[in-house]
């Protein structure tokens, strides 16, 4: 790995190292009472090994000038295995905490595995650890195939993969100790934010710095996407992160914003987390390994633009959806609403954009489990964002809010669309990356597709059902006027429903491991002889090679 | 239209400053005006601040993600308002930095909790929910009776706060610590003072039935029987409501 950064590249990664490993150790003095310091111990405990790992490699000879004439896929190599590692250990912790709602003692009577603390270790890993590094590391992979050019240097691609994986590091293990600012799908404290901003400056200037170097006169729509989920995640992120920290010794921080303006503020940022974070990235995704695997070109140039700008544009204003009938002014609910509705057309644009696209190659669908993979994942994507217009509406909210229709929800989103683009993705990209014909098992992707989707649907269907009859049970009036149900009853009511959530979750973490141990077989086993496209699969222009897909085919 | 975007799609920068623009306009002028707007928040002259012993409660409640199966926010429904009480209003939340609203109800809306029940009914339903709600699915925090709060800090902490916007005053912040002693120790000599600073009303009790150092589960029993009880403007509107 360092033999393939230059000797200037090597240097520079030992200073950023260097400077990390003291800021852990100024973080380790200055937090000697206070889990920060904690945290210090541990930024100094990934960055000294990491330090001999550069210098061990110093002396190993520079890479050829030929390396400019290649594309730069370890990067992307190493972000799939660690979103793999993290869907694994996010799937387990999901599941886990699931059965802790169907036996409440399963927390031992610690005080790091009780339902609150490990909820965002679940949230955490499977959002940004395994959505994250899919993020990156397929994004660098797409970028480099749709400009045509090979990323501006080697050090770079590192320093955002091994930077934004020490982020979730941090995040992960401070909610075990305690680490948290409560606002949801946000609760890292200050500094994990900061840290986070400056990775994200980086990954943004290797999109800028890849794309004025791009050999193709347009920008791909799937970097359209790529590029707005690293721009709007960064604004949300700052904005909704605004804190002041007790002091340089304290982890805790205050928000700036209280009450009403906070709650708005933070639904602003949680639900274009959803929408810049789990659908724009993912979308960039689809764009790009959807019409490669099936090889046919985008149903609709046009479509993507309108679906692009209506989702760019419009999710910003739905925020409000999660504050109905709250203290919040009705005004904001009522706008949060009609957006939510207004948005239902760019939604369907995209997913009717991504089906379409498989006209004429349906019979691939029906054989190749990767692109069923990809097929039911724009399925899942136009049915979520259905029912999220649906239940965007006030009095139907009225009844899902704080239910686990909610739950449900998400997780037709997260599983149904996220997790299914992302495995049919990883699947198409991993032999390519690593140079092989195919998987090391079909039957093996098979055999996670059928889990994948049997666990979604029935994850789903459970709470589809607890939701909607806790929301009916808690407004039930008897004849007398007063309410039927105690809170209790509803609770009671849920049991069966939370059994089988559980199961559903475990069939999900099943498929995610036949997933892991399928990719590493594929890596593990020699590389084809010859495999046909390699010699295609390099940053010259279109006309020497296979042309790259562009928004204008 | 198209023609535009055809060039639009040629220019990294250009692309990218109207993804930041279009992506801006909803957040502004969905935001910016709550801070502007007079009536976004009721006005509510006999509201209090939390003490510290409120605040350090407040935070093991953040700590333990509580705000993950408890909302605090009852909305503007009939069988809310018959079930938890009076909705709740903005103001209620002006001190809340960050506010716990909520998302999900795994268990109960705790917006008024606050002398609904004993500081031994919380203690002994924090040590193991199951020993008086026997179908509860909460887990056991019997820890926090296990452990010293700490409170060397929390000036700092209430001086943090002010920087946010909570009046607290130089003395309040000046014996904090002290002040979280008091409350929760009413024997000693720190008690009294903990009424002048912050009003007659404030609940100065052991909490954790205890009457050495206080523990975390006197901070967060202390700070679930303050939650509704800041102001009551919302009871009494709701009274003015009803008449």
């Amino acid at each position: 790995m360092i033999s393939t950064l230059t000797k200037g590249e090597r240097e520079l990664a030992i200073v950023i190292l260097g400077i990390l490993a003291c800021v852990g150790l100024a973080m380790a003095a200055a937090g000697r009472a206070d889990p920060l310091g904690a945290h210090g111990w541990l930024i100094i405990a990934l960055c000294v090994p990491m330090i001999f790992f550069v210098i061990a490699g110093y002396y190993t000879p520079q890479p050829a000038e030929e390396r400019l004439s290649q594309y730069y896929d370890d990067p992307s190599k190493a972000g799939i295995i660690a979103a793999m590692v993290w869907v694994v250990f996010g799937l387990f912790v999901g599941d886990w905490v699931a059965w802790q709602l169907v036996y409440p003692d399963l927390t031992f009577d610690a005080a790091w595995s009780s339902f609150g603390r490990i909820r965002p270790v679940h949230t955490t890993s499977v959002i940004f650890g395994f959505g994250g590094n899919a993020l990156i590391a397929t994004s660098l992979h797409v970028l480099q195939r749709t400009s045509r050019a090979r990323l501006p240097d080697q050090l770079s691609p590192w320093f955002v993969l091994v930077g934004y994986n020490l982020f979730c590091l941090i995040a992960v293990t401070g909610y075990l100790m305690g680490v948290t600012q409560s606002k949801e799908y946000a609760e890292p404290e200050w500094y994990a934010d900061i840290w986070l901003v400056i990775v994200w400056v980086v990954y943004f200037l290797i999109y800028l710095r890849t794309l004025a170097r791009r050999k193709e006169p347009h920008i791909y729509v799937a970097n359209w996407y790529y590029m707005a989920f690293i721009l709007v995640v960064a604004v949300l992120h700052i904005v909704n992160n605004i804190a002041v920290p007790v002091s340089f010794g304290h982890a805790k921080s205050y928000s700036l914003f209280s009450g009403v303006q906070d709650a708005m503020t933070q639904w602003w940022y949680g639900h274009n987390a959803v929408a810049f974070f789990l659908t724009s990235g993912f979308l960039g995704m689809m764009y790009y390994y959807l019409p490669m695997r099936a090889g046919r070109p985008i149903f609709s140039y046009r479509m993507s633009i309108i679906s692009f700008w209506g989702i760019t544009f419009m999710y910003m204003w739905v925020g409000s959806h999660h504050l109905h009938y709250t203290a919040l002014p009705q005004w904001v609910q009522t706008l949060g609403m009609t957006f939510s509705l207004m948005l239902l057309v760019p939604s369907w644009a995209s997913a009717g954009n991504a089906l379409l696209t498989l006209n004429g190659a349906w019979h691939k669908v029906r054989d190749d489990a990767t692109l069923r993979f990809m097929m039911v994942a724009a399925v899942f994507y136009g049915l979520t964002t259905f029912e999220g217009s649906f239940m965007a509406i006030r009095p139907v909210n009225a009844l899902s809010h704080y239910t686990d229709w909610t739950i449900g929800h998400v997780h037709a989103g997260a599983l149904g669309w996220v997790a299914l683009i992302t495995f049919g993705s990883i699947y198409a990209v991993v032999p390519w990356l690593w140079k092989r014909e195919a998987m090391y098992s079909g039957r093996l992707v098979e055999l996670h597709f059928w889990l994948a989707l049997s666990g979604t649907i029935i994850y789903v269907f459970a709470m589809w059902n607890s939701g909607i009859i806790q929301g009916l049970m808690w407004r039930t009036y008897n004849e007398s006027g007063t309410l039927a149900y105690s809170f209790l009853d509803s609770l009671v009511a849920m049991h069966p429903y939370y059994i089988a959530r559980a199961t559903g979750g475990l069939l999900f973490f099943l498929g995610a491991v036949v997933g892991f141990y399928n990719i590493w077989m594929t890596i593990r086993t020699a590389p084809a002889a010859q495999v046909s496209d390699v010699r295609t699969d390099i940053p010259v222009p279109a006309s020497a090679g296979t042309p790259a897909l562009q928004p204008g085919e | 239209m198209f023609g535009l975007h055809y060039k639009l799609e040629r220019t990294t920068i250009g692309f990218a400053l109207a993804v930041i623009v279009a992506a801006s306009i909803g957040g502004f002028v969905e935001i910016a005006p709550l801070f502007t707007i007079d009536e976004t928040v009721e006005k509510a002259p006999d509201m209090r601040v939390y003490t510290p012993l409120e605040i350090a409660g407040r935070n093991i409640y953040i700590r333990e993600g509580c705000y993950a199966c408890h909302s605090q926010m009852i909305r503007t429904l009939r069988d809310e308002v018959d079930r938890y009480g009076p909705y709740s209003l903005a103001v209620e939340s002006q001190y809340d930095h960050p506010m716990l609203w909520g998302s999900k109800r795994t268990g109960p809306d705790l917006a008024r909790l606050g002398g609904k029940y004993s500081d031994e009914w919380h203690v002994a339903h924090l040590i193991n929910p199951r020993n008086v709600v026997s179908v509860s699915k909460m887990p056991p925090y019997g820890w926090l009776a296990r452990t010293t709060l700490r409170i060397d800090d929390l000036g700092e902490h209430l001086e943090t706060l002010r920087r946010v916007g909570v009046p607290y005053t130089d003395e309040m912040i000046a014996h904090a610590s002290a002040d979280a002693y008091g409350q929760a120790r009413p024997d000693s000599t720190y008690a009294e003072a903990v009424r002048t600073r912050y009003g007659e009303a404030t609940q100065i009790r052991s909490f954790d039935g205890r009457s050495n150092e206080p523990t975390e589960m006197a901070a967060l029993v202390a700070y679930l029987q303050i939650l509704g009880r800041l102001t009551d403007v919302a009871t009494k509107s709701a009274a003015q409501a009803g008449e």
